[in-house]
């Protein structure tokens, strides 16, 4: 083709020119940045003093994040090792070995290490629990009941207990939905809430003490026998155990002392290449034998904890027919340590862990997650109540979220702690956990009422209008129509509510609880680690930054999705 | 007395079923385990280790407690508390003794309606500058800015000594060791003050402790003690006789080494005799056993081998016996004789 | 919600219809719901009242007017260790006081800088205002505050460096910024200050008035307003010319010389220059001109004249001054304020900004195209078109963030800033045991101020409200 032209018509175009490039200004980075970041003098301006920003934050804490130390005993070894490796270190550099030591106590307080599965396993199910009820159309219905037995699932999981403990938790659900069901039949709406509510109360506070101190007896008895000799043997074979390992750490902690104790001469001595490949050489083995170390007092632990239990079956086995007897008689001290015994002896399921062991990031997720879970029924609740006709609850509705909100969570968690032994009838006593999960759950029930009366307030008037129009009564009107729409709309706001929520769990130490900040003092209370500071700081607000921003960005992501659900 | 809550049924695990009201040694045997109120981190009085486990030298003394009960000083649970909740957590039951480093004062342990048993360490409040200061005498600090440490007394103190001798000064109160190690350091204060065993531990984890002098003034008198409640008698002489058998080993030269061996045969020391059960029964009077003394003082030696193990001139921490040496040496730790 | 019939028409009233009726029952369920409440409530009373007398306690306010004992250091209004427990309260609600007013005024700006920042086109400054917002809003402020406690410690000198020359102070000896605080000039006021603070409100007032009269008449004529920047140069010359004619009126018409010489040099060293150079130059010139008179010849030029005027003015300033630990004299602006300030302020301005930004993506693109399209610059429609637009859904959640911010503030403890908590709810509450009134007070004293902040805004909020006919 194109040679029959070339020879014909001489000055015809046969292919187009190429597009030339374009100028060097125009392209690539050039053009990138002359775009965004140098478009006019002021852009320029900003461009500079951002990259000097950057520069001079970078500047202060590269170094000393590039002379941080992740293997070492203690701060003074630390220490020593950046003299050794890296003497010209201007602001020294982070001793990280602190993290290496307790990590896994930042993330489970004192929970035992055997158990870690545990919390685990929890957080894991929290998940599968949180499915069915963020995505209902994307999982089956069934997994709608594992959403449903989750709260008692995980107390269980968490604290310990009897397997059948949830179960008879539970049951108070069960039996107060049909009381209220056949209730409702018999005497309307109103006697069935309050019948289902007494009953489950009954349940109990009343028949569900007896009926898990009747199993537990039952299981007892049934196998005193068993047990007796099971204790006997682990009394003989624990202390075995015990004796093997403390030979072993002896060992080793001779072999640290010894190597410390040539780490000494080689501070000492003057630094050379060679003194420091002999150093890190030290630190090496150190490392190693530590790590051993580490394994065996954690197995140490375990077993004094097994033999501390086993001694208290014995003893509880040896009192038994004594309580037994002073019991019979109605000597109430001696009813309760029988029914404490029983509890201890007829355990089926899985070692009870108390809360003062709960501590660092668990401890944070459980407050968290418990207040947002157990303040949203609340939450809507109240959100109700504020719109409510009825002037009685609507102003003790508002008085209640005000007063909430008005007053800082810190002020909420001293009360909590000192003085909800003043409110509480004399001698009740219980868990300080359970007391700020109960003080934070009121707490962000004000925060979630007011996300849901944004929820509400968003919802056009005509769906409301429109229930009214179907003759649905009130709560037919809110279960059915309003609450479903008004709540997804109200998902993001919830989100940033527990954001907010995980992040002040950090306050929970200033009563005492081991959160991460509080229990970072704890650790620095140890002589190896006084004097640590921004290592712990930097490890605890990394893992919330991790946390919440990817919760908030998930918010967001929800949020969009959402919004093309309306259109 | 036992009310039951409402969430108690969900989470029964989570309840703690103390009553005041039963006898706290029955209480605590029943349970297996004796619940001591500590101080959430103070180190080399109540630290806890990477499992968890706690130690430090009021940890001791609730272990030798627990040893000399319940037979096993690991059936201890360490309850960790603040300066302000600690005296309510024991009058609502919720532990059976407090050991965290609580002076004794008049008001604590008559209006407050708790009782010492004794005093395990006599401490003080002091001060600490840097070396180049040149200050030799807490008088001189006139002008100077003060990192304090918040505590019950410490700002009280403070107030009363620079008002009585007509200094001026600047107080900057922290509420964690951690903050004001760090703000003296920086040189934010020029002085540091709060116990003068807190302000040894702090010095010893400084990068160059010998550029940091603790000034001889000791403004305060600060007998820390464990405090149980008013009421339970038996407990109180527990306690107390428990404490005091740690230190009457030590001037008896009683220690967890030797402890079995002088507990197997009556020896020539009547004393020793009376105190390790092999000559009459005091245990059977406080209501424990002949080898109660013996067993608290092989969990964790007599109250010099715990001194020496937690904050003794051998550890990082390296304190002084000081007034905490025995009577017979000069320091104020006597015990009432075991008879 | 009521959709109710015709009543039936029944004789008498019976007990049923309490229940059954609708127009009775929701006077019932109130009745009961009343009850609930009132027994809840009574239960809680008699509970405090047989625990507290369990363990010999009881509930009186007496112990705020015993010694309190402990100092403070940052106090507004004077206290020391011999007041009572409720001055010490008092100094403390003062400081939490300021604090919080503070820190909503530094949050807003930095608020709407940043939540206009991550909106720009410039990348590195819209990364940098993201990275800002989201590190702070996802750490947890208490981290944040102890953080920038310590790097605002650490950062500066320490007194010592003064001494030794490591550091020095700033506009001419005037101003030392240590590890200790800031410290500032601090104002004395001598006999005749009360004419000046007279001054100062009338300029001040008569400014206000201008503008307000400005952008009446550019309603009316199109001209456009007087300038805020002109108006703050009023109230300033006239302050300043109050000020140095009551220290002397030799000195004040020296001072206006002075002044008026300085003046002149810049506009005729400007206009001359003007004809040869560009603008930019000029003015770098007439810039120049003035250095080259201030710094060299004016002193040998007025010392040629041996005149120093009388100098007694009636406000005069106490500088710092290093002393044997510390600086004395001035004002010190103590660090444990400026790193509680900053963190509030950076924690709810990375808030702020994201509301902020969320206000301006709220108003609708043709307002901005249609500014363009009149011809306005992109930071007068930013100002004048957008902003007062966005405010609107701005201001709701700016009102909860205030109030985040004030209730946060309660957080100064662990830096040490002596606010109420610390004060009544921490140091007065350990030293009496008086934890059930201590605590009750301190979260009084919150509520009734957030109740006032939200009545506050909810008034502002209303007031610039779009006002729907």
């Amino acid at each position: 083709m194109s040679d029959t032209h070339a020879q014909t018509v001489r000055y015809v175009r046969d292919s187009m020119i190429q597009p030339s490039e374009p100028p060097n200004a125009q392209t690539g980075a050039v053009k990138w940045m002359r775009e965004n970041l140098f478009s006019d003098w002021v852009n320029g301006l900003m461009t500079v003093i951002a990259i000097y920003i950057i520069y001079s934050v970078l500047a202060a804490i590269a170094p000393w994040f590039y002379h941080s130390v992740w293997n070492a005993g203690s701060l003074n070894e630390c220490r020593e090792v950046i003299a050794i490796n890296s003497p010209n270190a201007m602001h020294g550099g982070g001793c990280f070995a602190v993290i290496s030591d307790r990590w896994l106590q930042l993330l489970f307080g004192f929970y035992r290490a055997d158990l870690h599965w545990r919390p685990i396993l929890a957080f894991v199910l929290l998940f599968v629990a949180l499915g069915p009820i963020l995505f209902p159309n994307r999982f089956p219905r069934p997994l709608m009941w594992l959403a449903a037995a989750y709260p008692f699932l995980v107390v269980w999981l968490l604290w310990g207990g009897s397997f059948w403990v949830p179960i008879l938790a539970a049951l108070g659900f069960v039996i107060g939905g049909i009381v209220g069901y056949f209730g409702n039949k018999v005497g309307g709406l109103g006697v069935a809430v309050a019948a289902a509510v007494v009953s489950a109360v009954v349940w109990w506070v009343y028949l569900m003490p007896v009926v898990n101190d009747g199993l537990h007896a039952t299981v007892a008895e049934a196998r005193l026998e068993t047990i007796a000799e099971q204790t006997e043997a682990d009394l003989i074979a624990i202390p075995e155990a015990q004796e093997a390992i403390e030979t072993r750490m002896a060992e080793l902690n001779a072999r640290v002392a010894e190597l410390d104790a040539q780490l000494e001469e080689i501070v000492a001595v003057e630094e050379t290449d060679a003194v420091k490949a002999e150093f890190n050489a030290i630190m090496d083995e150190l490392e190693t034998v530590r790590a051993e170390l580490r394994i065996l007092s954690r197995d140490a632990y375990y077993y004094s904890q097994k033999s501390t239990d086993a001694k208290t079956i014995a003893s509880n086995l040896e009192m038994l027919p004594e309580w037994k007897a002073a019991a019979a008689e109605g000597d109430e001290i001696a009813q309760r340590n029988l029914s404490d015994a029983y509890g201890r002896l007829g355990l089926v399921g899985l070692e009870p862990v108390t809360s003062r062991e709960f501590g660092g990031f668990m401890l944070a997720i459980i407050i968290g997650v418990a207040g947002i879970g157990l303040s949203l029924p609340l939450g809507v609740l109240l959100a109700l109540g504020r719109q409510s006709d009825l002037l009685v609850v609507k102003v003790a509705c508002i008085v209640f979220i005000e007063v909430i909100r008005g007053v800082p969570l810190i002020v909420w968690l001293f009360t909590a702690s000192l003085l909800l032994n003043y409110f509480l009838p004399p001698g009740t006593n219980f868990d300080l956990v359970l007391r700020v999960v109960i003080m934070v759950t009121l707490f962000s029930a004000a925060y979630i009422a007011e996300v849901v009366r944004g929820g509400l307030a968003a919802l056009p008037k005509g769906q409301y209008e429109a229930a009214d129009a179907l003759g649905l009564d009130y709560w037919k009107s809110m279960r059915l129509i309003v609450l479903p729409q008004a709540l997804k709309i109200s998902i993001p706001g919830i989100v940033n509510t527990f954001i907010g929520l995980f992040k002040d769990t950090t306050l929970v130490g200033i009563i005492g609880l081991l959160d991460p900040i509080n229990l970072s003092n704890s650790i620095r209370a140890s002589s190896d680690w006084n004097g640590v500071y921004w290592e712990l700081f930097i490890f605890i607000g990394l893992v919330f930054f991790v946390c919440c921003f990817s919760m908030g960005r998930y918010s967001l992501w929800l949020e969009k999705q959402l919004q093309r659900g309306h259109r | 007395m036992k009310k039951s809550v409402l969430l108690g049924a969900v989470a029964v695990a989570g309840l703690t079923a103390a009553a005041a009201s039963a006898a706290t040694l029955d209480d605590v045997k029943a349970r297996g385990s004796l619940n001591c109120g500590v101080s959430s981190g103070l180190t080399g009085f109540s630290e806890p280790d990477a499992n968890g486990v706690w130690q430090g030298f009021d940890v001791a003394v609730c272990r030798a407690i627990g040893a000399a009960v319940l037979e096993d000083p690991t059936a201890v649970e360490f309850v960790p508390l603040t300066t302000q909740v600690r005296f309510t957590a024991l009058s609502s039951g919720e532990i059976d003794i407090l050991s965290r480093n609580t002076t004794w004062t008049f008001s604590r342990d008559t209006d407050l309606n708790l009782n010492f048993i004794g005093v395990n360490y006599y401490d003080g409040q002091g001060f600490m500058v840097p070396k180049e200061l040149g200050v030799t005498s807490a008088k001189d600090l006139d002008g100077a800015t003060v990192c304090i440490q918040t505590g019950t007394t410490t700002e009280l103190n403070l107030a009363d000594f620079f008002r009585s001798n007509n200094i001026n000064y600047e107080p900057v109160p922290i509420e964690t060791n951690a903050e004001a190690q760090q703000q003296y350091l920086a040189g934010a204060c020029d002085v540091y003050t709060t116990d003068a065993s807190g302000l040894a531990a702090t010095r010893a984890t400084f990068e160059d402790p010998s550029a940091h002098v603790i000034l001889p003034e000791i403004i305060s008198k600060e007998p820390l003690g464990p405090v149980v409640r008013h009421g339970d008698d038996n407990w109180m002489d527990i306690a107390r006789w428990t404490l005091n058998a740690l230190i009457a080993a030590e001037e008896l030269g009683v220690t967890s080494a030797n402890v079995e061996e002088l507990a197997a045969a009556p020896t020539n020391n009547p004393e020793i005799n009376r105190l390790l059960g092999t000559e009459g029964d005091l245990g059977a009077m406080i209501g424990l056993d002949k080898q109660w003394a013996v067993r608290a003082i092989a969990a964790g030696g007599n109250y010099g081998e715990i001194f020496e193990r937690n904050i003794g001139e051998s550890t990082p921490i390296g304190l002084a016996r000081g007034l905490n040496a025995q009577w017979t040496e000069g320091g104020l730790m006597y015990a009432p004789p075991f008879r | 919600m009521t959709t109710q019939s015709d009543p039936p028409k029944r004789n008498g009233f019976r007990l049923s219809q309490l229940i059954y009726d609708t127009r009775y029952r929701s006077i019932t369920l109130q009745v009961i719901a009343l009850l609930l409440i009132g027994g809840g409530l009574f239960w809680l009373y008699s509970n405090t009242v047989t625990n507290l007398a369990a363990q010999g306690k009881d509930f009186r306010l007496d112990f705020l007017w015993k010694r309190a004992g402990y100092d403070i250091n940052q106090q507004l209004i004077p206290y020391t260790s011999n007041d009572t427990h409720i001055r010490a309260a008092a100094v403390g609600m003062f400081n939490t006081l300021l604090v919080a007013l503070l820190g909503c005024v530094f949050a807003t700006i930095l608020g709407i800088v940043f939540g206009v920042l991550r909106l720009s086109k410039n990348f590195m400054a819209s990364r940098l205002a993201a990275v800002y917002v989201e590190g702070f809003r996802n750490v947890p402020l208490l981290l944040w505050i102890v953080a920038i406690f310590a790097i605002v410690t650490e950062a500066t000198h320490q007194p010592r460096d003064f001494k030794t020359g490591d550091a020095s102070m700033l506009f001419n000896e005037s101003v030392a910024i240590t590890n200790r605080g800031t410290f500032i000039p601090s104002p004395i006021f001598g006999a005749g200050w009360e004419l000046l603070a007279i001054v100062a409100v009338l300029a001040i007032g008569a400014a206000i008035w201008l503008r307000k009269w400005s952008i009446k008449r550019q309603a009316a004529t199109g001209e456009s307003p007087m300038p805020i920047w002109l108006g703050i140069v009023l109230v300033i010359a006239a302050i300043l010319l109050v000020y140095s004619l009551q220290a002397g009126l030799m000195f004040a018409l020296l001072s206006i010389i002075k002044v008026a010489i300085i003046v002149a040099i810049a506009v005729i060293g400007y206009r001359v220059a003007k004809t040869f150079v560009p603008n930019v130059l000029a003015a770098l010139i007439a810039a120049a001109l003035i250095i080259l008179w201030q710094y060299f010849i004016a002193g040998p030029f007025w010392g040629m004249f041996g005149f120093q005027p009388a100098f007694d003015p009636s406000v005069t300033f106490d500088y710092p001054e290093l002393g044997g630990f510390n600086f004395s004299g001035g004002l010190q602006i103590r660090n444990s304020l400026i790193a509680l300030l900053l963190a509030l302020s950076l924690y709810t301005g990375a808030f702020i900004a994201e509301i902020v930004r969320a206000g301006i993506l709220s108003v609708s693109k043709g307002q901005s195209e249609a500014a363009f399209a009149l011809g306005l610059r992109a930071n007068r429609t930013m100002s004048l078109v957008i902003l007062p637009q966005a405010m609107r859904v701005i201001i709701p959640p700016l009102i909860s963030q205030f109030l985040n911010l004030t209730k946060n503030s309660s957080l100064a403890i662990a830096i040490g800033y002596m606010d109420i908590r610390s004060t009544l709810g921490g140091i007065t509450v350990n030293q009496t045991g008086r934890e059930l009134e201590g605590i009750l007070l301190t979260g009084m004293f919150y509520l009734i101020l957030s109740l006032l902040i939200s009545a506050g805004m909810n008034w502002f909020n209303n007031s610039v409200k779009l006002k729907e006919r």
